[in-house]
This record gives structure tokens, sequence and C-alpha cells, in this order.
């Protein structure tokens, strides 16, 4: 029986993964397929889905919608998908305006704004709040108290954590505020009657209106009432930057997407010309443009797409469901004509994407096996070894499987960004693990693919709160060829030096703690670390130099000093430090584990450290909850460093205290 | 004795120290960046013999640490020195003998590049043509005459760092001596208010300066800000021609000596070149609904008279000009803020730098022998691990 465990425990969790990956939608289909319509935001087309999903992670922290966010899950509480949660807020927000959907922790920012405390009887958690609940004071105190700091605390570092929590919660009100406003402005009733009536009102509005520009005699004041009413109602939405719904008319395959009150601006005066009268900075025209402006307004006829968004938003507001049902489908065939269904697809394939989940799943393999691989050391059961190796193996399918299709997503190399170099460094981290597996099987390698595959997952969700995790590449990072090779060897490079220290930090904690460790086991894992840490060295000088390079190739500098080069720099360094160390002798098999434990510090400090310091190319301002999590990981290896430190003599494994440990651990098999 | 010098400089033990203290001084150096900028940083910690970090706030400096320089030299000396006593050659180590090679050719390089490479500015606008670019740090005092018969001007300029208060210049080639009576290293000039700085005198009597006076500023770290000299000088010729404010901020203003008509310009200094480029178009695109930049252009006209050039180019991110030594690369850009929307323009960092090869040469011979040395110690490991037992339980 117990030959054949390893398989059938895989194999459930084999099945659980293959479950997920056919399972099409959960619950509605009309929600399903408009969860699966393409947009344009943060420069990128999405699906819906992915807008619902980044923005309510943004907002609350979590990819669902809990309306009853103080009953536990036993009492189950009514869940909505974000995609419903979207679609409701866009057309009856009057409704989701109720649903307490923020998350606010702060205790000074709740009592500012007289959040009520929790009180499970009155539905408070004491968490999450509606936009009601804020009332306009609030809002107002929000907005007043973030411009405040935006302008006196201009430098990130200067802000503490209720300045932070000010801005994230003003963030998150004006991306709720950007997504009511998306579809029409929040206080429409009926969009199609709506829209109906301001194209009545064009061509006589559009005439008067030339006729004032003229300045020639008389003109009909009230027809130029009657259209400038809802054009500058949607200019004001226009100007709120919702997400552009409207696909280019041409279709294909160019990003020029537009906004719904844009398109809509379209059919009469034209945003531009708006912009430009209204004395909007940046946006004055040539004289010649404005007069062209002027003769052609009104003679463009309203984009279809506009009136299938006003069909799909009516109908979910009147909830019709059959109506709502027809509609999207009217919407998606639509998109088919036009030559869009490259989009669809690629849009329904983010939404597959999204409901697998592949790295949180990944995660959940990694701590299933990481618990299998413990068993094996306390009771040397090989099959417990060999199940916390199948699992492995298979989170690693499940991981490479999600990098792939990330990849093909975005149509970049893995890394793009500090999220996906998270995911990146788990994955070179667990394929390292695996491969010393596959030399020493002992199940050292598993616990370190295990420990790094799990925490890098922990460090990329933190950072994927922050919303949507392919964004769109500046211009200076828009090169493939450099991405894929300096940024994938030092993320590697970053990889092995974490898988380095982490087998030392094993070293230190099971000789430290437990009656584990032998000489053998020492040994091998100090060879373990130094190959390893051969490898680190290579990569990371390699990817530090290609870095280089590029910087020549694209500033014209081999080395700027640049903080995150110096952070590779500092990488390569260390990495050579411990090498010459132990070539010449100068430390032995502890102390090549402590140093190997600091390679930990200083990859992170490489990795987050130098992104916090706010300055130089690399920068992306100071976050203070990673600020935070760095230094309490930095003390974390500090201590240990210090358990290294301690005579060898003191260890649990190494003390001769009677029923010494090399009994219970067997010696190597010979082959 | 000496072969006890030559074992300490040879030794492992040297290389270790060398780079931990290499980590400490890159380490500080970046964590500096953030009080004193990234040029200040670099003078201090990376071109430097000795440096000291000070943390922020603090009045004395803590930690004391050789510079880059020092730490550069030593680090070749050696490695050189250990090649000649203790390395034994054999194939076996050759990739480790590449790949110090490589690493001497990075270290000299970087001093090469430290030496002899310029960088500088060419800033225009759309239809405008330059056949020099300025210096994003150092200014000179300039004045110009049309020297006659071509359209060229006669310059003498006198570099910012020798007007010093109370420095007296004079020039062969100029009608009058400089006497420096001010100097600002970074300074704002501004119109001078009738009632607000009513117990202020002008500038200077000369000129603009009548109208406006000079707001002193610390000088400036930041690497987005730059420092804008000025001075007031006057200008002595048989006798006094009169007392000037000058100031990078300020246009061209006239002198009158000896019948002839001397332009005055406090002007960032300008290399010339043997051609000419002329901006034809910029493009400025962001990703559709944000505002992150997706592509920075410029298309430019290239003309070189001497060699009968004349071909249009485009510069933009990762894909530079090289042309006569000098390498373009787009740098920023910008629009001007007129109400008829204004001409795009843009600006493109110059670098001129004879030495730019090494660094590649040194990179190939580093990598390919850090892959060699990998590769032999991968088959050794793989051919040793073979026969021996693992570690396995039983």
């Amino acid at each position: 029986m117990k030959q054949r465990l390893p398989l059938v425990i895989t194999g459930i969790f084999a099945l659980w993964i293959l479950g997920a990956l056919v399972r099409r939608s959960n619950g509605d289909e009309a929600l399903a397929a408009f969860g699966r319509l393409p947009v344009v935001f943060n420069g990128r087309l999405q699906p819906i889905d992915s807008l619902a999903r980044n923005s309510l992670t943004r907002i609350r922290e979590k990819e669902t919608a809990n309306l009853e966010p103080s009953k536990s899950w036993y009492e189950r509480p009514r869940i909505l998908t974000a995609t419903e949660w979207l679609l409701t807020l866009m057309t009856r927000p009057e409704l989701a305006d109720g649903w307490k959907v923020f998350r606010v922790d702060h205790p000074e920012l709740k009592a500012l704004l007289k959040l009520p405390e929790p009180n499970p009887a009155a539905g408070e958690d004491g968490k999450h709040y509606s936009w009601n609940q804020f009332g306009e004071t609030g809002l107002k105190q929000i907005e007043d108290n973030a411009r405040n700091i935006q302008e006196t605390k201009k430098d990130s570092s200067q802000r503490n954590a209720f300045d932070n929590a000010t801005l994230g919660l003003y963030e998150s009100m004006t991306l709720y505020l950007r997504l009511k406003n998306t579809v029409h402005p929040q206080d429409t009733v009926r969009f199609a009657d709506e829209i109906a009536a301001y194209r009545k009102s064009i061509p006589a509005g559009v005439e008067a209106f030339r006729q004032r520009m003229a300045g020639t005699g008389s003109f009909d004041t009230n027809a130029l009432t009657e259209v400038f009413g809802p054009a500058e109602r949607y200019f004001v939405t226009l100007r709120g930057e919702p997400p552009l719904l409207i696909p280019p008319a041409a279709g294909g395959d160019s990003l020029e997407w537009q906004r719904v009150p844009e398109a809509l601006l379209d059919a009469s005066f034209g945003a531009p010309l708006l912009k430009h009268l209204m004395r909007i900075p940046k946006a004055e025209l040539p004289p010649e443009t404005v007069s062209e402006a002027i003769r052609t307004a009104g003679s463009r006829p309203l984009h279809p797409a506009v009136g299938h968004w006003a069909a799909m938003a009516d109908a979910f507001r009147g909830q019709d469901a059959g109506a709502f049902k027809a509609a999207v489908a009217a919407y998606t065939g639509y998109l088919e004509s036009l030559r869009l269904g490259n989009a669809l697809a690629k849009a329904g394939r983010e939404q597959r994407f999204n409901a697998f989940a592949p790295f949180s799943k990944a995660a959940s393999l990694y701590l299933v096996a990481f618990l299998f691989g413990c068993g094996f050391w306390f009771n040397f059961a090989e099959w417990s070894r060999k199940t916390s190796l199948n699992l492995v193996r298979l989170a690693f399918v499940v991981h490479t499987l999600g990098l792939l299709v990330r990849m093909w997503l975005e149509g970049r190399p893995p890394v793009t960004n500090l999220y996906s170099s998270a995911i990146f460094i788990g994955w070179g981290a667990v394929g390292l693990g695996l491969i010393l597996e596959s030399f020493w099987k002992n199940a050292i390698g598993l616990a370190v693919a295990t420990v790094i595959g799990f925490s890098t997952q922990i460090v990329a969700h933190n950072l994927a709160l922050g919303g949507d995790t392919m964004v769109m590449l500046q211009a200076v990072l828009d090169t493939n060829f450099w991405l894929a090779t300096h940024v994938v060897i030092v993320t590697l490079g970053y990889s092995a030096t974490y898988v380095a220290g982490f087998l030392a930090i094993l070293y230190v904690v099971l000789g430290f703690f437990t009656k584990v460790m032998t000489a053998d086991m020492g040994r091998s894992l100090s060879r373990m670390v130094y190959g390893i840490l051969c490898f680190a060295t290579l990569f990371s000088l390699v990817g530090t130099v290609l870095g280089g390079i590029w910087a020549d190739q694209s500033w014209g500098r081999f080395w700027g000093w640049d903080p995150k080069e110096n952070g590779a720099l500092i990488i390569v360094l260390w990495n050579a430090l411990i090498l010459h160390a132990r070539w010449g002798g100068m430390v032995r098999e502890r102390g090549i584990m402590n140093l190997a434990i600091f390679g930990n510090i200083v990859t992170s400090w490489s990795w987050f450290g130098t992104n916090l310091l706010g300055v130089g190319l690399h920068s992306y301002g100071f976050m203070s909850g990673a600020f935070t999590a760095l230094m309490v990981f930095v003390a974390s290896q500090c201590v240990l460093i210090g358990l290294g430190l301690v005579p060898q003599s003191k260890w649990r494994s190494f003390s001769k205290a009677p029923g010494a440990v090399s009994a219970k651990f067997p010696a190597p098999a010979a082959a | 004795m000496l072969s006890k010098v030559f074992q300490f400089l040879s030794s492992l033990r040297l290389t270790v120290v060398l780079l931990g203290l290499g980590v400490a001084v890159v380490f500080f150096g970046t964590l500096g960046q953030t009080s004193d900028g990234l040029y200040v940083a670099q003078e201090r910690y990376f071109r430097s013999w000795f440096a000291y970090w000070t943390p922020h706030g603090s009045a004395f400096p803590v930690v004391p640490l050789p510079g880059g320089y020092l730490l550069g030299t030593l680090l070749v000396v050696n490695l050189i020195v250990a090649h000649f006593t203790r390395f034994q050659w054999t194939w076996a180590k050759s990739g480790i003998f590449l790949t110090h090679i490589g690493i001497i050719l990075l270290l000299l390089g970087q001093l090469a590049t430290d030496m002899l490479a310029r960088e500088s500015i060419l800033s225009f606008r759309e239809g405008e043509t330059r056949n020099y670019s300025e210096s994003s740090m150092d200014f000179e005092l300039a004045f110009l005459h049309g020297a006659g018969s071509n359209d060229l001007d006669q310059v003498v300029a006198i570099p910012a760092s020798r007007l010093t208060v109370g420095a007296e210049v004079s020039h062969g080639l100029l009608p009058f001596t400089v006497r420096v009576k001010e100097a600002y290293e970074n300074a704002r000039v501004r119109q001078r208010a009738p009632v607000m700085d009513s117990n202020r005198p002008p500038a200077a009597p000369n000129g603009i300066g009548a109208r406006i006076v000079i707001d002193p500023l610390p000088p400036s770290r930041a690497m987005d800000s730059r420092n804008v000299p000025a001075a007031v000088v006057e200008l002595l010729g048989a006798s006094s021609l009169g007392t000037w404010a000058i100031s990078g901020e300020l246009k061209s203003q006239t002198v009158t000596a000896e019948g002839r008509e001397w332009r005055v310009e406090y002007r960032p200094v300008r290399e010339y070149k043997p051609f000419a480029l002329t901006l034809i178009k910029t493009t400025h695109e962001t990703y559709p609904g944000t505002d992150i930049p997706k592509n920075f252009q410029s298309r430019v006209r290239l003309r070189h008279a001497d060699t009968g050039e004349d071909r249009e180019v485009d510069i933009y991110m990762n894909s530079p000009l090289r042309h006569g030594g000098h390498t373009f690369f787009q740098y920023q850009m910008g629009k001007e803020q007129l109400a008829d929307g204004g001409r795009g323009t843009s600006a493109l960092q110059v670098v001129r730098n004879p030495s730019w090869v090494t660094p590649y040469v040194g990179c190939v011979l580093m990598s390919v022998g850090l892959l060699v040395q990998f590769l032999i110690h991968l088959t050794k490991f793989i051919a040793r691990r073979k026969p021996a037992g693992t570690l396995r339980p039983a």
C-alpha cells in the first residue's frame, strides 16, 4: 500500500488541478460571457473579468465581493463574482454604493471618517465599508487630506502609515468613480433613451454653434443649450478617464479604443474641440484644426458599439435576464463582425487564466509538499519523500504553465515587473531544488523548493494588491531582447542565491534544533551550497554584465551606478567573496553556511531594497509595507547567522549527548 | 621582505577583504545617492580614493571606506600579481584565467571611461539645426562678434570655474578685462518688483541687470534639475564699460567696445561637431488611455559636409544614432507651451567614449571563462557521482 501512496495522493491533487482547468464557468453563463468582453484599461486589452478582479483587489484586497463581510464563512455570506459586482456598479450604482467593498484598516482613518465599530448584529465587521458610509463629508475629507499629503510630502519616504492609508483609500475611491462612470454617467436612468434624445438635438444644436462661432448675427440659443447640456455631462465623465469600451471602428488589432463619452461627443463636436474651447492645458489646437473641427461638427455617425453597451446596461439595470443575455450575444457578434475575433479570443484566454489561478494553486501544492517533505526527516519513510517529490513536480508543471500563459498573454518574456520577478524567482528556485533532489534524494532539495516556492507566491500575492500585474511597459523597457536575456538571467541569479541561502538555513536549523543532522548530511549540504553558489555567481555576473551592455546600448553608459545595477553588483561581489574565501581555506563548512545566509539579505536588498530608495531608473516609490517586511526578513536572517555562530558542540545534532545522532540517521547507501 | 609583499599582494585573503569592502562601498554609495544625488555620490564613493559615509542628518562621517579608485587599483594589482606568483597555469583553470582577464579589462575600461568619456546634451525644436552639443553641468561666459567676411562668429569663452569673486580675466582677442564682482553656483533671476524689492538694488546698472534681481539658491544635487549659475561682472577697457548681470537664464546682451558690438552670453559649454543635425519631427506616444510612455522618437536629418553624407534617421529608446565617434540617445522630449499648439522639442544625450569597446571585450572573456569553468566543474561532478553512493536512506 505504501508504495502506491505517493501516486494516489498526487493523483488526487492532479484531479483537482484538471478539474479547475476544464471548468468553463461557475454559475451564470450570460455573466461569464459579459466578463469575457474586451476593454482597454491601463493601456492594454483585457477582459472585463480582469478589470473587475484587479479593481476589487485594489479596493478590498480580494478578487470577489463579499456583500455580508460580518458573517463567518459557515453562515454563508452572499459573495458576488468580480464581474457581477462591476456590472452592478456600472449600471445600478445606487445599489452597489450600499455594498461594503472598501477595506479600511487604519484606526485613525476610521475615526476620521466616523466609520462604525465591529458589530455583527448591525452587519458591521469593522473592516469593510460602503461608498454610502463615507458620505459627502467623508469623501471631501479624504480628497483634501490626500491632496495635502501629495503636496506637502512629495517624497514618499516622508509619509507615515496614516498618510499611506489615506492615499490608498483615495486611489480606491478614484478608481471606483472611474468604474462607476464607464458605461454611462452615474445618474443615467435609461441610457438608450438618453442617447436618442441627444442624437436628436445634434443637427440643430451644431448649426446654432457654428453660427455662434462665426459671430454672424443671431443663433438658436435653445437648440444650443439642448445639445450642450448632455455634451457637457459626457465631457465631465470623459475627464474622469473611465476604461475604454469602444473598439476602433476599423476593427483589427489597433489599441486606439475610445471611451463611451468620447464616442458620444464624436457624434457632435468632438472631444478635442471641446477640450480646446474649455482651455484644458496641453489640449490647445492650431487655428486651422479648430476651424476644421467646427466645420465637420455633427457630421460623424455615432459608433454602433455605444448602442450595444446601452442595450446591455439597460437590460441589466431593468433586471431582464433574457434581454441581457441577448444584448451580450449581439455585442459579441458585432465585435466578431469588426474583425475583433482576436481581441475576443485573447480576452477569453485571460478570463480562463484568471479563473484557473495557476500560481495560487501551485502555492497550495508547495505547502502540502513541504509537509510531506518534513515528514520524511522525522520518520524516514521513503513514501513520504516520494509523495513530496511528485507534488513538487506537479506544482512545478502548474507554475510553468502559468508562466507560459502569462508570457503568451503579454507577448513578453517572463519578468516584466516586481510581481512577475517574484513568480519567476520562485520558479527558478523550485527548478534548482528539483535538480538537487534528483542528485541527493534526501528531501533537502524539496524543502528548499517548497519553502521558496511558497514564500515567493506570498510575496507576489502582496505585490498584486496594487492592481493589474500586466501593466504595459514604459518605453525604456520596451525591448523583449534585453528583458529575455538580462532580466531573466539576473533573476535566475537571485533564485540561485536564495537557494544557497535556504540550504544554509536548513543546515543551521536542522543542526541546532534537531538531531537529524549528521556529519555526512552536513558535508552533502555544504557541497550543494558550493555548487549552487557557483551557479549563482555565473548567472548574476553574466546577467549584470548584460545589463551593462543594455545600458551602453540605450544610454551610452556601460555602468551608471543606478541602485538596481549596484544591487546586482553586490550579489556578484558577495558570491565571489564566498567562493574565494572557500578556495583560500578561510572558511569551512559552517562559515560558508553563515556567509550564504547573509546572501539572502544581500539578495533581498537588491531585489526590494533598491526599489525602496526612490532614486534611479528602477525606482517604484516607497512602499512602507515592503520596507517593514524587508526589515523583518533581515532581522530573521541575522538571528539565524547568530545561531550559526554558536559553537557546534552546543548544537543538538552535534552535541556528544548520549544516544548520538549518527545511529539514528542511516549511513549513505552504497550503490 | 619583497617576497612577503608579493605574497600579501597575491593572497586570496586580500581578494576576499577587497570583495567585502567592495560590497560595503557599493552599498553605502547607493545609500548616499538618496541624500547626495547620483552625481555627487558617484564622485564621493566611486571616483575617489577614500570615502566616508555620513548618515542622513548626522554631522560627522561615521563609516570610513576605501574609494572606488583605491579598491579597483588594489583588485587589479591583486589579480595580476596572483597570476604571476601563485596561480597554476593548467587547462583545468583556463576558465578562471579568462574570467580574471575579463574582470581586469572591465575595471580598466571603467577607469578609461571615467577619464575619456564626454557626455553632453543636444536639444532643439522641430525645424532647428544644431552642429554642437551642450554640457549638462558646465557653463561658460562667451563674448561673440560677427568677424566680417563669412557668417561665422568670433567667440571668446571663459569657463565658469574661472569666474570667482575678485578674479580678473583678460584675453588677447578681447578689448577689455572681465572683473568678477559677484558669482553664484546656482541662482534664479527674476524681474525686480517695484514695491517688494524697494530695499534691494537692481542686480547691475547696465543691460537687463537694471531690471532684475538675482536670488542665490543652494546647489542642487537632484538628478533631474541642474544648477544655473549667475554672476555680476564689470568690463574694463581703457575705462569701465559698465557692470553687467549674467545668468544662464538670460538671453544675450550687447556691449560696445572700441566701436565694435559684442554679444555677451552665459551659456552651457559647447562642443562643436563637424556635422549637423536637424530635428524634423518628434513623436511622443503613450499607451491608449494612460500616461505610460510608449515611444519617444526623433526623426533627424544628418548632414556631414566632409563626407557628403546626408540622410534621415530615427532616434528612439534603445535605438541610438552612432556617427563620427559620437552616439546620440533619445533623452527627453517635450512640447512648447504655446497657444497654437507649439512645436515639439527633443533633447538627445550625446556620448563620446573612445574606450567603449573595452567592456564588451571584457564581458565576452569573462562570460566564456565562467562558462568553461562551470562546465568543467559540472562534468567532473557528474563523473564523480556516478560510482559513488548517495545520501539516500536505506
